[in-house]
């Protein structure tokens, strides 16, 4: 009997160890644990050499793990290799196959089924369909343009309707307006066919927008997993704080923890800062203060019975949509963005340089992280 | 002038193209002409040439004798028909041969950790460095009846107290076709590996990914694609193994001669040069239709897809 699991994916205790070109060895992937449920779009977020891709190979089969094991659909994986895996991959560089036009390449992996003539017809014409393709069967891959191209890589693993997906940075080579368009697409395809889709990338904007719960990765290991709002707005570490969107950082000692909240000295500020403790920390504690930048509220007078702080304003940059204001209080610079709500062809006239401001951090958005 | 040069794409052309051109046309076009025109000409007493217009080398290459016993005006005499087709067999089956023996090495090799294809390349042209004739000799040490093969066979053999006649190998067609092989075996190796080594690890993963077991990988992706080398190498191999005549006069001596041994007897031997031209033409004739089909049905070596 086999036994149906709850998760499409799962790694135990996974251990993916090379060699180097020094002779020394590398765990590319270091004890990593992942869940991936069903009908999951799950993303690995990591910037080059985190341990994402070696991951997704192992899931593939292309790759074996050193040690602990990969399971799909429940069912260890061993050394299953990849002909005989339940999983499909959308490779980065696409990998078509030159000498086949879009039809036998999408037409490839039913064949290798075995599947009946007719059905390979409906299917690869339905999957073209899907992927806005129609009328490009006889071409050849080198005739399309990248995007193309990308769906039919999209279109040639779907066909086989998968347990799992494995995307391994499918969108990487196009360019950003492409890119945005094929992740409201790819995210739409993933919803009508409810296939678990395992997205590799280094692209943070990427993950935030496509997934259902994302895995930040680093050095080979999980550095956070969890929905793209707890891994935002609750960062469990200054790194993954700073790896997704941005961040200021400021580090003091807490003094006090009172339920949720925790008061932190900073010695910066001279003063006392009220934060939630994200961190699970402890009075005594040498730990980090940390506030995303569109978070804090500027104003002329203190808006809040605490956790207001008074700088200088050093520098202003207008990006269209935000206007980016630098402020230095007690030999700290903070990043503050304000929304350009109003539209005023001068926004720097809100802001001058050397003004005097009042920055409230407001404690509910201020996060009391411990030092790593 | 060289601004006038700099904007006149077809002058360029032209400009690159006439040095090889001058000299096709000096050595291989007026040669060819003149082969021609020695072809249809008869052969004098002192193996001059009588220019005229005459198909009788040509009649005579296909058998048509008018030397025939009991009185007969013509009859057919297959000699020159069976050196063509003995020569056409030979050739093809040595390309069989050395596809067969130069992918699967062409394969290791590509596959081989970058660092070491380098040196696998240079071990396949290794042989290379060593004169052509000096290479059918040493087969010719090993094939002859007091040889290294056969002395190797009899110390075995009496070693086991069994007896052992020497073993007739050279001077075989069997002998002439190991000649071949080994010679032309790098040529095949080469264009074979060139085309592996451009299908990318991804091309391999893509296909186990969808399903497919080595095997069928191997059918559908990496022979298709490697198919441009095996085109390549096989014209690299067919058309000097039809012409040349070193290997089948050392390792075949008389009895296995080939097209390019009747060519060399009539030009140097025979002194009769008309009958020695027409073969030569007949020869390349031969040569470009099997090619023609061949590249017909495989294309030219060329890349399979066209952009």
């Amino acid at each position: 009997m086999t036994q149906t699991s709850e998760f499409a994916v799962e790694l135990r205790d996974v251990v993916k160890t090379f060699q180097t070109p020094e002779g020394t060895t590398l765990n590319a992937v270091d004890h990593v644990d992942m869940k991936i449920k069903n009908g999951e779009f799950f993303s690995m977020l990591g910037s080059s050499g985190c341990g994402k891709t070696t991951s997704l190979r192992m899931m593939a089969g292309f790759e074996w793990p050193s040690e602990g094991e990969v399971y799909i659909e429940g069912k260890a994986m061993g050394h299953t290799p990849p002909f005989q895996r339940p999983v499909n991959t959308v490779f980065q560089s696409y990998a078509l196959f030159q000498h086949m036009t879009i039809y036998q390449n999408i037409a490839f992996g039913l064949e290798m089924e075995k599947a009946p003539a007719n059905e390979i017809k409906t299917r690869v014409g339905h999957i073209l369909e899907m992927v806005q393709l129609n009328g490009m069967e006889r071409r050849y891959p080198k005739q399309l343009s990248g995007g193309q191209q990308q769906r039919v890589a999209l279109a040639r693993a779907l066909v086989k309707m998968p347990n799992v997906l494995l995307l391994d940075e499918p969108l990487g080579a196009l360019d950003l307006k492409l890119r945005k368009e094929m992740q409201i697409e790819l995210k739409a395809i993933q919803q009508k066919v409810g296939i678990t889709f395992v997205y590799v990338t280094h692209d943070q904007q990427e993950a935030l927008t496509m997934s259902d719960r994302i895995a930040v990765m680093s050095k080979g290991k999980v550095m956070q997993m969890g929905a793209p709002v707890e891994v935002y707005e609750r960062p469990n570490s200054r790194f993954v704080a700073d790896f997704i969107g941005e961040s200021n950082f400021m580090g003091g000692t807490v003094r006090e923890v009172e339920g949720e909240y925790a008061l932190v000295y900073v010695p910066a500020l001279n003063a006392e800062v009220k934060g939630l403790n994200t961190g699970g920390v402890s009075t005594g504690q040498t730990v980090i203060v940390s506030i995303r930048p569109e978070k804090i509220r500027l104003s002329e007078e203190p808006a809040l019975k605490m956790n207001c702080f008074r700088g200088q304003v050093t520098n202003t940059t207008y990006i269209g949509s935000d206007t980016h204001v630098y402020v230095e209080l007690g030999g700290q610079r903070l990043k503050v963005w304000e929304q350009n709500k109003i539209s005023s062809l001068d926004p720097k006239a809100y802001y001058t340089i050397g003004q005097n401001l009042c920055l409230n951090l407001f404690p509910e958005n201020t996060l009391v992280l411990a030092e790593s | 002038m060289l601004k006038r040069l700099r904007e006149n794409k077809s002058a360029q052309g032209t400009l690159l193209v006439s040095p090889t051109l001058a000299w096709m046309i000096v050595l291989l076009i007026i040669p060819l002409i003149l082969t021609l025109i020695i072809s249809f000409g008869t052969r004098d007493a002192d193996g001059g040439v009588i220019y005229g217009f005459s198909f009788h080398n040509y009649i005579r290459l296909f058998g048509i004798s008018s030397d025939c016993p009991d009185g007969q005006t013509t009859c057919f005499d297959p000699l020159y028909v069976n050196i063509l087709g003995r020569s056409l067999s030979l050739a093809f089956w040595t390309t069989l041969i050395v596809i067969s023996l130069a992918y699967p090495l062409a394969y290791f090799v590509a596959r081989a950790h970058p660092k070491r294809r380098s040196t696998f390349l240079m071990l396949v042209l290794v042989p290379l460095w060593t004169n052509f004739v000096i290479r059918v000799y040493a087969w010719m040490m090993l094939l002859r009846e007091q040889g290294v093969i056969n002395g190797i066979i009899g110390w075995v053999a009496a070693r086991f107290g069994l007896p052992f006649e020497p073993l007739q190998m050279l001077y075989t067609p069997g002998a002439v076709l190991v000649g071949m092989v080994y010679e032309f075996l790098p040529f095949m190796i080469l264009p074979i590996f060139t085309s592996l080594e451009k299908i990318d690890n991804p091309l391999y993963e893509a296909a186990a990914d969808l399903g497919a077991n080595p095997f069928r990988t191997f059918l559908r992706v990496t022979l298709p694609l490697s198919m441009p080398g095996v085109v390549a190498g096989t014209i690299l191999v067919f058309i000097p193994v039809m012409g040349t005549f070193i290997v089948s006069d050392i390792l075949g001596g008389r009895q296995v001669i080939l097209v390019g041994n009747l060519i060399q007897n009539q030009f140097l031997s025979a002194r009769d040069p008309t009958f020695g031209s027409a073969a030569s033409l007949i020869l390349m004739i031969m040569t470009l239709i099997v090619t023609y089909f061949y590249t017909r049905k495989f294309g030219f070596g060329e890349e399979i897809v066209a952009v």
